[in-house]
């Protein structure tokens, strides 16, 4: 859905989408990683199931929560990305036990 | 775990630097806390990494100036801590927080509420289907990530910043299916009384702005007056469907939509405080009702930024060294009258950054009738609440939002009412003949940005009882 302009300035990292890895710029956010895997859906909502991507890009929707590194519901739009950071889709409402 | 410091700012964009420059010059211990890991609010996203860049050059000068802010803000001595959210503020003022996945408790000689805006909920059929964004979130891809859509995009909207969007996405080598400008008839018309105040005070802003609406009608298909849109999908928009005032209707394909219909305070810290608010008819919102230097109703707690009225960065700024001089005041450091002093030539530049707002609140007032959608259009996104169940409340009773909250689940997800709010209130004083003002907003009530147990549990409270 997005892609990188043909210049970019950060250094390039590994980052790991549904455990496929992709490559990310160190300081971006794993919100705007993730507009640039299609199809772009960062989670399924509880009620219905249906699919979701970043809306706001700046912590006020919360529809782009997914689980990274193992904690879910996290605000991909507010995590900067770190070398073999984990960004799992998440499906439905967060397991308490996770 | 708790600390005190003279003044907590929330928020690190145009308002909050500033005011911590300002509050530093005068010898406060300041704390600058925000939710971003770098400073310059959603204007000045990503400015120091970028500053200097070919992107620079694609966002324009109104971006690029804001470097100038954020390296007098690093050299001022504020203690900054990005990263951090805060979920609660209380009388005192006292405040809490989550940073690294640990809760803490800040007690402050004065608090600054510098949190910005965000753009207006603007629900319609399909707005929640992956593929729907808004401008602003499009934008923010663009400065924090260097990033263009990458395929032909619709932009949909109302206002400054799709145009400017559109300018910046077509400069970066992006391509753009079509603009549909959803400003309604007439507006230009309503907004010429207060032209000229605004080409006296702000000549630039307004040729910038031309310059923008020229290069979009030269270079992308254009539609005017567009008065409904739905986005059309499965797991993803597939197709956009729009009908103009003339009647005109349209199908298209589409896979990217941005909308934006304008831009609204932040308060839910100032609700949550039970702070006096006020409804501003001029541009559609609630804004806490400040004295003349930001300070609320709640003693001690300031706002300044677009967190106090739609303004601009360049007013953000000014707002928030007036704050921060009458915080500098009431510690002491400064007299009222020398406060009073300094802060009068910033307001004469305050009233020049602010006398383009009549006419730009007149000509991008958005249309009536995208306040009260149709009624299979969701309107709480977190609890997937049509229009139709909260009218169905309103036609059982006159319930307020709170009781529509309760029946409905409208308002009680994650984002707790952030993109609801307004629809429910809208629609509310729709169906039962009321005003929105009279309605109201839910009750915001803490911690109004999700906290987990581990990290309450690690909140330690003992020193201050």
């Amino acid at each position: 859905m997005f892609e990188k302009l043909r210049n970019p300035e950060g250094r390039p990292i590994t980052v790991f989408v549904d455990g496929t890895p992709v490559m990310a710029e160190a300081n971006e956010s794993a919100a705007a990683v993730l507009l640039r895997q299609g199809p772009v859906w960062a989670r399924t909502t509880p009620v219905s199931g249906a699919r979701r991507a970043p809306y706001c890009m700046m912590g006020v929707c919360y529809d782009c929560l997914a689980t990274v590194d193992g904690v879910p519901s996290v605000q991909t739009c507010l995590t900067p990305v770190r070398e073999g950071m984990r960004i799992d889709r998440q499906l439905g409402r967060r397991s308490v036990a996770s | 775990m708790s600390r005190r410091v003279d003044l907590l700012i929330v928020g690190a964009g145009p308002a909050g630097l500033s005011a911590a420059v300002m509050a530093r010059r005068h010898g406060l211990d300041v704390l600058v806390v925000d939710e971003q890991p770098a400073p310059g609010g959603q204007i000045w996203r990503n400015i120091e990494a970028v500053s200097g860049t070919p992107r620079a050059a694609i966002l324009g000068k109104a971006y690029g100036d804001g470097i100038d802010v954020v390296r007098r803000f690093r050299t001022s001595g504020a203690r900054y801590e990005p990263g951090t959210r805060v979920w609660q503020v209380e009388p005192g003022p006292r405040a809490y927080m989550t940073r690294n996945g640990t809760a803490s408790c800040i007690e402050a000689g004065c608090l600054l509420l510098a949190t910005g805006a965000q753009e207006r909920p603007a629900p319609f059929p399909g707005w929640t289907l992956p593929g729907v964004m808004t401008v602003g979130a499009a934008q923010i891809a663009l400065k924090s990530s260097g990033q263009i859509p990458s395929g032909p995009v619709w932009i949909a909207g109302c206002g400054p910043l799709p145009l400017l969007y559109a300018a910046q996405l077509l400069k970066a080598g992006g391509r753009i299916a079509g603009f549909l400008d959803t400003t309604p008839p007439g507006r230009m018309t309503a907004a010429l009384p207060k032209l000229s105040a605004a080409a006296f005070a702000v000549p630039f802003d307004l040729l910038k702005g031309m310059g923008w609406l020229a290069a979009v009608r030269r270079r992308v298909p254009y539609v005017p007056r567009v008065t409904e849109i739905e986005a059309i999908g499965g797991d993803a928009v597939e197709r956009l469907r729009y009908v103009t005032a003339d009647g005109r209707s349209a199908t298209v394909a589409a896979h990217l939509l941005l909308v934006h219909e304008g831009l609204v305070p932040t308060i839910h810290p100032t609700l949550a405080l039970d702070c006096l608010h006020v409804w501003n008819p001029d541009q559609d919102c609630f804004m806490p009702q400040l004295d003349g230097w930001g300070e609320t109703s709640e003693p001690g707690v300031f706002v300044a930024g677009d967190g106090a009225g739609i303004g601009g960065a360049a007013a953000a700024c000014l707002r928030g060294e007036i704050a921060a001089l009458r915080i500098a005041a009431r510690t002491g450091r400064l007299s009222d009258a020398g406060a009073a002093a300094v802060a009068e030539p910033i307001r004469t530049r305050l009233r020049r950054a602010l006398a383009i707002r009549p006419f730009l609140d007149r000509l991008f007032r958005p249309r009536a009738d995208l306040f009260v959608p149709v009624d299979r259009t969701i309107a709480c996104r977190c609890e997937e609440v049509n229009v139709a169940s909260i009218r169905a409340q309103a036609a059982a009773g006159r319930p307020g939002p709170n009781q529509v909250k309760a029946f409905t689940r409208a308002g009680m997800g994650p984002c707790q009412g952030r993109q609801c709010n307004y629809t429910v209130a809208h629609v509310l004083a729709a169906t039962e003949g009321r005003t929105v003002p009279d309605v109201g907003l839910y009750r915001v009530r803490p911690p109004w940005k999700p906290v987990t147990l581990s990290e309450l549990a690690a909140l330690d409270t003992t020193d201050m009882a």
